[in-house]
């Protein structure tokens, strides 16, 4: 109901647009907003010549990317985990890291990612070859949200619930994994959440600079060239792209309903 | 009582009121007046519909059938006219606003200009003894002085009528009793009818000329005892025998309606089962 | 009886700046480490330059950097006005309108999902690659939902007790607004700027990868990595972090100056 409300939209944009000759705030034509019908008959004709449809092609990239983000996903969710675990234990090593945890987000991370692939890449071995390296770029990006609320997660317990664990004798270790880990669950979720959106943009995003052709990004790049002749193509990889963004969002919330089995709260 | 002869403060009559959902009658044929200086508290069990009474008074909300008339007025009328001031169980200050602004609001409100507004926040200050207090903000305070802040706000623009939801019901039983007495003497000061909402048997009795006794499903008067021990009341009032007799009664009056059901109680709770 | 004041003045001063000796020293030693690490390792140019030459790049190249650096600013900056103002009046208008809201948060929730950031060279299409209007238009999107959705949850979540409040003054609607509301949303309102001032740097940069002026950050970062003149990128990421921490601190100093009620409470 909301793709058909939202392609209604577009259309009728397009219509009031180009009927009353209005450039602003952009001149809308074939070319800057191409009919729907065009994207979608895109996905079934080749792009190139001698070349499987778009959508077969697509769906390959499509694959590509969200390994790396999973892989990316993954990787900056431990990080930012054990990071979160990590600071909860000190305030030192809060005072002293977090700051620059907060500005590493800052950081554009387009700017860093060709650096990061002439970094990464020689040390991985050749099946992780290219795509390892855009996933470190995922995980930077990932990292961020999860440590952040896994410690503000792991401060959310009680503190009667702590001095009963106190009155327990219970190790630092027995607190964490009894207490604070299950009170933290909700925040981590809400961050797996973000870092679920956060981990398909890093590996767009990484794609562009460390020329890797077969992934969403590269596509992006491709027919981004093209775009004055045939802009239905990269209208349909970005149709793509939003529609990747999704289900990992949707997963993680299937994952969450599965774990945390009580009412949702709204943490930030 | 010589009631007919002055005017009622709040004249309530027939007052009915049912929560679509759910289909909960909340109140049934109320009646109730309360003359001018009364100090009037309305007890009895959660669900009793005490609450919702004091919110009909008000114009919070709206009866389902039956009339209100305040200070002769509509009920409707008597808000749009600022008639009253209302105290909550939690003091719901402004948390951006200082204690100072939070006791001006009403004032503002109502239009009043910079300098009538600045000397009686000062007043109402003096009031409830915050005067060092005017530029903190709520979270600075402890939980007494947060309604005493909520206090002089409802008191701040002499309201005729004073409506009070529980409004110690979250403190302390100590901050409870010297906040009772602060009452007592502000409200002797003002002049204003009070209707107050109690879950405490003691304190409905130790401060009120009446007490209301109100039973649950559906929300009706119990009886009403009047209470005349003489004013003012000071602590010593809580140790005499008058005083023991007169919680005594209303314990009664709640229990008795507690193990008595009515046939359309008993009706319901057959239904329920 | 609280009577808390604060410590005296001077006291405060002293404690704060305790605050950041942690995160002083960690700097200190991070930078140490790194330009002890290239010299006691000769670590390649490319891989990493020393930390020295970069900042000397940075004054070297001034006349090249901080140019551009301050030309994305402003596309940047632009972004960030124009989607955050569009943000609180789309959370305004839905919030005049509760069914609007419950029905719309769902659609919101899925285009948050959505890699935003693939949709820059079709901004780059509508608004010509070369003006700065296009990198605003990205920045712009990128900040709309954080900015809406905060604000929208901000605005529903005042309390109903001080409603009723002045309901009980015969407040009429636009003064229950005024003085109920807005106050309320503020610090969600804080929040989401915090958020949409990071992301609009970053939409702005990675705009520019997909073409844009010469003189622009993001061009001169791509260019200077192309050409493996990594100092000079790396001087333009320091640039860019520079501003982005900038316009973050901005929003920060904001957030003390009008939200003053509340209790100091650092977030972790």
């Amino acid at each position: 109901m909301v793709l058909a409300a939202l392609v209604g939209l577009w259309e009728l944009y397009r219509w009031v647009w180009t009927s009353a000759g209005w450039t602003w705030p952009f001149r809308v034509d074939d070319t800057s907003m191409p009919h729907v019908w065009r994207i979608a008959k895109a996905f079934a004709e080749p792009a190139q010549v001698n070349q499987p449809a778009l959508i077969t092609v697509l769906l390959h990239k499509t694959l590509f990317t969200a390994k790396e983000a999973a892989a990316g996903f993954g990787l900056g969710a431990v990080v930012g985990f054990a990071l979160g675990v990590v600071l909860v234990h000190s305030r030192l090593l809060q005072r002293g890291f977090l700051p620059y945890i907060v500005g590493s987000q800052t950081i554009p991370i387009l700017a860093i990612a060709p650096m990061v692939v002439v970094w990464v890449n020689p040390k991985l071995p050749g099946s992780l070859q290219g795509w390892g390296a855009v996933a470190v770029i995922a995980a930077y990006l990932t990292f961020f949200p999860v440590a952040i609320n896994t410690l503000r997660g792991l401060q959310s317990a009680d503190p009667r619930a702590l001095e009963l664990m106190r009155t327990y004798a219970a190790s630092r270790w027995t607190v964490l994994w009894k207490l604070r880990v299950p009170s933290s669950l909700p925040y981590v979720f809400s961050a797996l959440r973000l870092a679920a959106t956060a981990s398909v943009v890093g590996a767009i995003i990484g794609e562009l600079p460390s020329g890797i052709q077969s992934g969403l990004g590269g596509a992006i790049l491709n027919f981004n060239q093209y775009y004055s002749l045939e802009p239905q193509e990269l209208w349909a990889t970005n149709v793509v792209a939003a529609a990747l963004g999704i289900v990992f969002f949707v997963i993680v919330v299937a994952a969450e309903k599965i774990v945390v089995r009580r009412a949702p709260e709204n943490v930030a | 009582m010589s009631e007919a002869a002055v005017p009622a403060v709040v004249r309530i009559e027939k007052v009915t009121k049912t929560f679509a959902q759910g289909n909960v009658t909340a109140l049934q044929d109320i009646d109730l007046e309360l003359a001018p200086g009364e100090f009037v508290s309305l007890i009895g069990p959660s669900g009793c519909g005490k609450s919702t009474l004091l919110r009909v008074i008000g114009d919070l909300v709206e009866p389902t059938s039956g009339t209100v008339t305040v200070n002769g007025k509509s009920a409707r009328q008597a808000r749009n006219d600022g008639d009253y001031g209302i105290v909550f169980q939690d003091a719901v200050l402004f948390e951006w606003r200082t204690v100072a602004k939070n006791i001006a609001l009403p004032l503002e409100m109502l239009g009043w200009d910079r300098a009538r507004r600045r000397q009686r926040v000062e007043e109402m200050l003096d009031l409830v003894e915050l005067s060092a207090f005017a530029n903190h903000h709520p979270w600075q305070l402890s939980g007494g002085m947060q309604q005493r802040v909520a206090i002089a706000r409802a008191l701040a623009f002499e309201p005729a009528l004073l409506l009070m939801d529980e409004p110690f019901g979250a403190l302390d039983e100590m901050t409870r009793e010297r906040l009772n007495l602060e009452l007592l003497s502000i409200w002797e000061k003002a002049g204003s009818t009070v209707v107050f909402v109690t879950h405490s048997i003691s304190e409905a009795v130790f401060l009120s000329t009446r007490v209301v006794v109100m039973s649950p499903r559906p929300g009706r008067i119990a009886g009403v005892v009047e209470i005349d021990l003489p004013y003012p009341r000071t602590v010593e009032t809580r140790e005499e025998p008058r005083f023991f007799e007169l919680v005594t009664e209303v314990r009664e009056l709640l229990r008795k309606r507690g193990e008595h059901l009515l046939p359309e109680e008993e009706q319901l709770l057959e239904d329920a089962s | 009886m609280t009577s808390e004041t604060g410590p005296s003045l001077g006291g405060r001063a002293a404690r704060q700046a305790g605050e950041w000796v942690p995160a002083l020293v960690v700097f200190v030693l991070v930078i140490a480490a790194w330009q002890g690490a290239i010299t006691a390792f000769s670590i390649k140019q490319f891989l990493l330059p020393a930390p020295g030459d970069i900042v000397r790049s940075c004054w070297t190249d001034r006349h090249s950097l901080w140019p551009a650096g301050w030309y994305t600013f402003k596309e940047a900056l632009g972004g960030f006005a124009i989607g955050s103002a569009l943000g609180v009046l789309g959370a305004t208008v839905i919030g005049r309108f509760r069914s609007l809201g419950s029905a719309l948060m769902p659609v919101f929730i899925a285009a948050n999902a959505v890699p935003i950031i693939a949709f820059a060279p079709i901004a780059n299409v509508w608004f010509n690659p070369l003006s700065p209007h296009s990198k605003m238009a990205i920045a712009a999107v990128l900040c709309f939902l954080p900015v809406l959705v905060n604000t929208l949850r901000g605005l529903q979540s005042a309390s109903p007790r001080q409603i009723e409040l002045m309901r009980s003054y015969a407040a009429s609607e636009i003064e229950i607004w005024r003085r109920v509301r807005v106050p309320t949303a503020l610090p969600f309102l804080f929040t989401a700027l915090k958020v949409a001032s990071v992301l609009s740097m970053i939409g702005a940069v990675v705009g520019e990868y997909f073409g844009g002026s010469f003189n622009a950050l993001g061009v001169l970062i791509r260019s200077d990595a192309q050409i493996l003149n990594f100092e000079r990128a790396w001087a333009g990421i320091l640039v860019a972090s520079v501003l982005g921490v900038a316009l973050y601190a901005a929003v920060v100093l904001a957030e003390r100056l009008v939200v003053r009620w509340s209790p100091e409470r650092r977030v972790s």
